[in-house]
């Protein structure tokens, strides 16, 4: 085995990361040694993260991990075929190795009519998204700042758990026709659930900029949410008027974001299917997708290299657009607007920086607004029932409240059954769309939002 | 391998730890998937990296690397050791592991044919006849195939002097047909639905499936859905098909079991757990024919949940969990073993891969066998309803309250199938649930399902679990709730 051609470092500090220049290097080695193969086209991703993350339970951190990583993944196209190959070693005989399993997968099959030559170079408007106080926090930092957040939870009797994490990661993609783009960036996260005898809640912030929250903050408002919710009273399920947190309507939402993907109506498995261009969801829904968006992250080409177009998704509740990889595009003839996933794959593209329009309304003022509802924190465990009208089934967690009259109480958890499409329809108020981030969806822009005809089905037994 | 793992031990004892643990871990993996006759998926990657846990000044810390050097690897331990020594910043207590032997060995989990020595164009050529074969069915407006293959190399070592290597080779495989119609979008997967299934097992996992018989069947299946009637909601009998039961099974006895869980240490993310401590030997959890481990061991089969030693170093074991309905145990690690009364770990610490930290996972969660034959449990049901292949799953943050949907359902009228019905589901309180479990199918009928893709653990981790079922029959449960009122 030959030596490595350059140096991988071991520390996850933002110093760390491979310049540039070196993973372009990788890549440039990558291209070359592929030039004596059998390979027509050749493409390279290299991908490197350092992470690190603090984790807490029962007032103390119970977990505390770091990691760095380097990925080289090559995809060549020999004789109308294509494959992919991904090595963590970046010695010239692994590359080699992998440029060479990427060839003799592509072998294996027949040929693929529908395939692309690669594209050639392209341009990409910048975005930046590197803080490097984010990268630069420490474990010594995340651990004064658990200790400052556990010891408010035991000041009020309460027990505090959740992450404190910080990273960078950054990604190049070259070919052999000439393409390279390169992104970097970096993020930070702090979730804490606050439990007070049987009852919890929860808060979560995340952020390229580590300084764009206060874990303090979210500590001290989980903890109050908590104690409001202890002594939960059982409510009969059905339908209610819910006024749904960003990180709800985040949760719920997220389930729709493959349904734009032209790929997904072409196998006729998108809830789009015979509904673009008609008014689906209510008049104050407007959807784009736009990784530009001051908010998002993510970077500005997708897995083939293309420059992501922002797209305007949803128009006043009528589906307008949908995204498309080149193949996609090509089945379609329209344009290719920077959505494709890595090829060969069988998804083809998704938006993947849904950006909701807002309002002016705001969770107190829904509160303040409704007769009688649910105000809810969080959603858990969504699952899709029907794909068709979207239907998902989920459960209410760590602060479930009654709203009655503008006054608010504890209920216990709710199971919901609900159509997307519906409840889309019936959003009554919107509150300012802002970065919200849960568990089950990637991060979006999305507003809170009042909701009427909410289906509960069951209640839990907490 | 073991001098990188030497190398990281003695950084770590020198840096100050008390304890260290290390893996390297070696990663390949195949995965080939068709879609409407073409190829879609078709790629293979490797992963080759170090991760080393350990204790200092009473505390964790773990931390990964790729750079297999001698600097690199040393480099990784004294960083493991640094954020042990940040994490005691923020301690309440010491962490005290049970005992445990030091065990040098090696192992390789069983298979008759290596998975990566068939020629990929044997597998394609089966994936795209299956395809082609779905697709012959008319109605149906998606076909999909799949295949998966890893080999896992691990080497581990620890500072109280184990060294064990383990090689494990997974296998998995699936088909699926998908009918759009009207208004309405209906699936039929097989063996299982979510990519089929998946074993301990090399190729001949893939050779005992018979994709070509069973692809025109669930294609059909698919199409005929769109004119079945729609699974009424009631209080009823129901019957489970094994897949079902087995993902029954993981969700609502395999996930509250976890000690993490239940000692709170999962409650910002995966939840806790209603099994608190002071329910062990008292919570009547299921009725009395109900008996289920948690066994690691090749005896019980080649599960995903099955190997020689978990990832902290303790020997694969057979934990008693429900026996004769009364729950009797949790999955357990060094560090909480003696929170529950046991002078040893489990053994059910795991980790997905070299740069992640090992945490309590299910290994085999397994109901056994019971005494009936399949047909004579259906000529002994009235009215039910049988629920085949999942659709959907969801159980709240405690894992009292769930709610599944089946791909397929049949109505059981005086002890026959009678009509297929659309869009089943379920739900239930978990203990009510398994309380009323009055019959399950014997050893012929039960077989020990993959589920490939549980989530757990911040930053998460993808684990495979074992779960041996039969068909089982369940009185009194609430039917059709996920489309009641739409």
């Amino acid at each position: 085995m030959k030596s490595a051609p350059m140096s991988k470092k071991a520390s996850a500090a933002a110093s760390e990361l491979l310049s540039e220049r070196e993973l372009r290097r990788i890549a440039d080695t990558v291209l070359r040694l592929a030039k004596s193969t059998a390979a027509e086209e050749t493409e390279v991703h290299v991908d490197e993260v350092a992470n690190a993350l603090t984790r807490f339970a029962n007032n103390a951190i119970h977990q505390n991990v770091a990691e760095h990583g380097l990925t080289v993944s090559i995809r060549t196209v020999t004789n109308g075929r294509t494959a992919r190959a991904t090595t963590n070693r970046i010695d010239e005989d692994s590359l080699r190795a992998a440029i060479e399993a990427s060839l003799s997968l592509a072998h294996s099959q027949p040929k693929i009519p529908s395939l692309l030559p690669m594209p050639g170079k392209q341009r990409y408007r910048r975005v930046n998204r590197f803080i490097k106080q984010t990268a630069a926090l420490s474990a010594e930092e995340r651990a004064r700042a658990v200790r400052r957040a556990c010891d408010l939870a035991v000041k009020k009797g309460q027990v505090a758990a959740g992450i404190f994490s910080n990273g960078q990661s950054q990604s190049a993609l070259a070919n052999s026709r000439g393409l390279f783009a390169a992104y970097r960036e970096t993020h930070a996260e702090f979730s804490i659930t606050m439990q007070e005898d049987s009852a919890a809640s929860w808060a979560k912030a995340n952020s390229s900029d580590v300084r764009a929250f206060d874990p303090q903050k979210l500590a001290a408002r989980a903890g109050e949410k908590a104690h409001l919710a202890v002594n939960a009273r059982e409510l009969a399920p059905g339908r209610y008027t819910v006024i749904l947190e960003p990180s709800a309507v985040l949760d719920l939402v997220g389930f729709l974001f493959y349904d734009f993907a032209a790929t997904a109506l072409a196998d006729k498995r998108s809830c789009l299917n015979e509904r673009m261009g008609k008014q689906l969801f209510g008049p104050n829904i407007s959807i784009t997708d736009d990784v530009y968006h001051p908010l998002q992250q993510g970077a500005p080409f997708d897995g083939e290299g293309v420059p992501r177009h922002r797209v305007g998704l949803v128009d006043h509740g009528v589906p307008k657009n949908l995204v498309y990889s080149r193949a996609a595009a090509k089945a379609a003839h329209k344009e290719p607007t920077g959505h494709g996933f890595p090829l060969p794959n069988e998804y083809g593209e998704a938006p993947m920086n849904l950006v909701f329009g807002g309002g002016d309304s705001s969770v107190e003022k829904m509160v303040a607004s409704t007769d009688r509802g649910l105000l809810v924190t969080r959603l858990w465990y969504i699952r899709e029932v029907d794909p068709y009208e979207k239907v998902m089934t989920g459960m209410t967690r760590d602060g479930l409240f009654l709203v009655e009259n503008g006054r608010v109480s504890a209920a216990r958890n709710f199971r919901f059954n609900q159509s997307l499409i519906e409840m889309l329809k019936n959003v009554e108020l919107l509150g300012p769309a802002v970065r919200a981030t849960g568990e089950e969806a990637f991060e979006m822009v999305v507003p809170a939002m009042k909701v009427r005809n909410f289906h509960f089905s069951e209640v839990t037994k907490f | 391998m073991w001098d990188l793992c030497t190398n990281a031990l003695d950084t770590a004892r020198l840096r100050g730890a008390a304890y260290a643990d290390v893996r390297v871990m070696h990663l390949r993996q195949r995965d080939l998937t068709t879609k409407n006759g073409q190829v879609g998926t078709l790629s293979q990657s490797e992963s080759i990296g170090l991760g080393i846990r350990v204790l200092a000044d009473g505390a964790w810390g773990f931390a990964s690397t790729d750079r297999l050097t001698q600097d690199g690897v040393a480099a990784c331990a004294a960083q493991a050791v640094s954020i042990a020594k940040a994490s005691a910043l923020a301690k309440r207590s010491e962490v005290v592991l049970a005992p445990e032997q030091a065990y040098v060995d090696s192992w390789q989990s069983p298979f008759r044919k290596d998975p990566f020595e068939i020629p990929l164009e044997t597998q394609l050529a089966l994936l795209l006849a299956a395809d082609a074969e779905m697709r012959r069915v008319k109605g149906v407006t998606l076909t999909e195939t799949d295949m998966q293959f890893r080999k896992i190399d691990s080497w581990f070592a620890s500072s109280i002097g184990s060294r064990i290597h383990q090689r494990k080779v997974i296998s998995g495989c699936g088909i699926a047909a998908t009918s759009f119609q009207g208004q309405e979008i209906q699936k039929r997967s097989y063996p299982n639905s979510f990519g089929g299934q998946h074993a301990l097992q090399g190729y001949e996992l893939v050779d005992s499936l018979d994709l070509m018989r069973n692809a025109p069947i669930i294609a059909e299946e698919a199409a005929a859905l769109h004119s079945a009637s729609q699974c009424p909601e009631k209080i009823g009998t129901l019957i489970l098909g094994a897949s079902q039961l087995g993902l029954q099974i993981h969700e609502s006895i395999g996930h509250p079991i976890e000690l993490d869980r239940v000692l709170g240490q999962e409650a910002n993310f995966a939840g806790t757990s209603f099994l608190t401590l002071d329910q062990l030997n008292k919570l009547q959890y299921a009725s009395s024919i109900v008996n289920v481990v948690a066994d690691a061991r090749l005896d019980h089969g080649q599960g995903l949940g099955t190997f020689a030693y978990d990832d902290e170093g303790v020997p694969a074991q057979c934990t008693d969990i429900i026996k004769a309905g009364k729950f009797r145990g949790y999955l357990s690690n060094r560090e909480t073993a003696h929170l529950v009364g046991l002078d040893r770990s489990s053994g059910t610490m795991r980790t997905e891969s070299w740069n992640r930290l090992p945490i309590i996972r299910m290994t085999n969660v397994s109901l056994l066998p019971g005494t009936w034959d399949y047909d004579d449990l259906l000529a002994d049901t009235s009215d039910g309803i049988l629920m085949e292949t999942n659709r959907s799953w969801s159980i709240d943050d405690r894992r009292y309250q769930f709610q599944f949907s089946t791909e397929i359902g049949w109505e059981i009228k005086g002890g026959k199938k009678v009509r297929m019905l659309k869009n089943p589901s379920y739900s239930g309180i978990t203990t009510e649930f398994w309380n009323s479990c009055d019959a399950i199918c014997k050893l012929g009928h039960w077989t020990l399902w993959g589920t490939p893709n549980c989530g757990k653990g911040q930053p998460m981790q993808t684990m495979g679990t074992g779960h041996g079922a039969s068909p089982a029959r369940f009185r009194n449960v609430h039917i059709g709730t996920a489309f009641s009122n739409q």
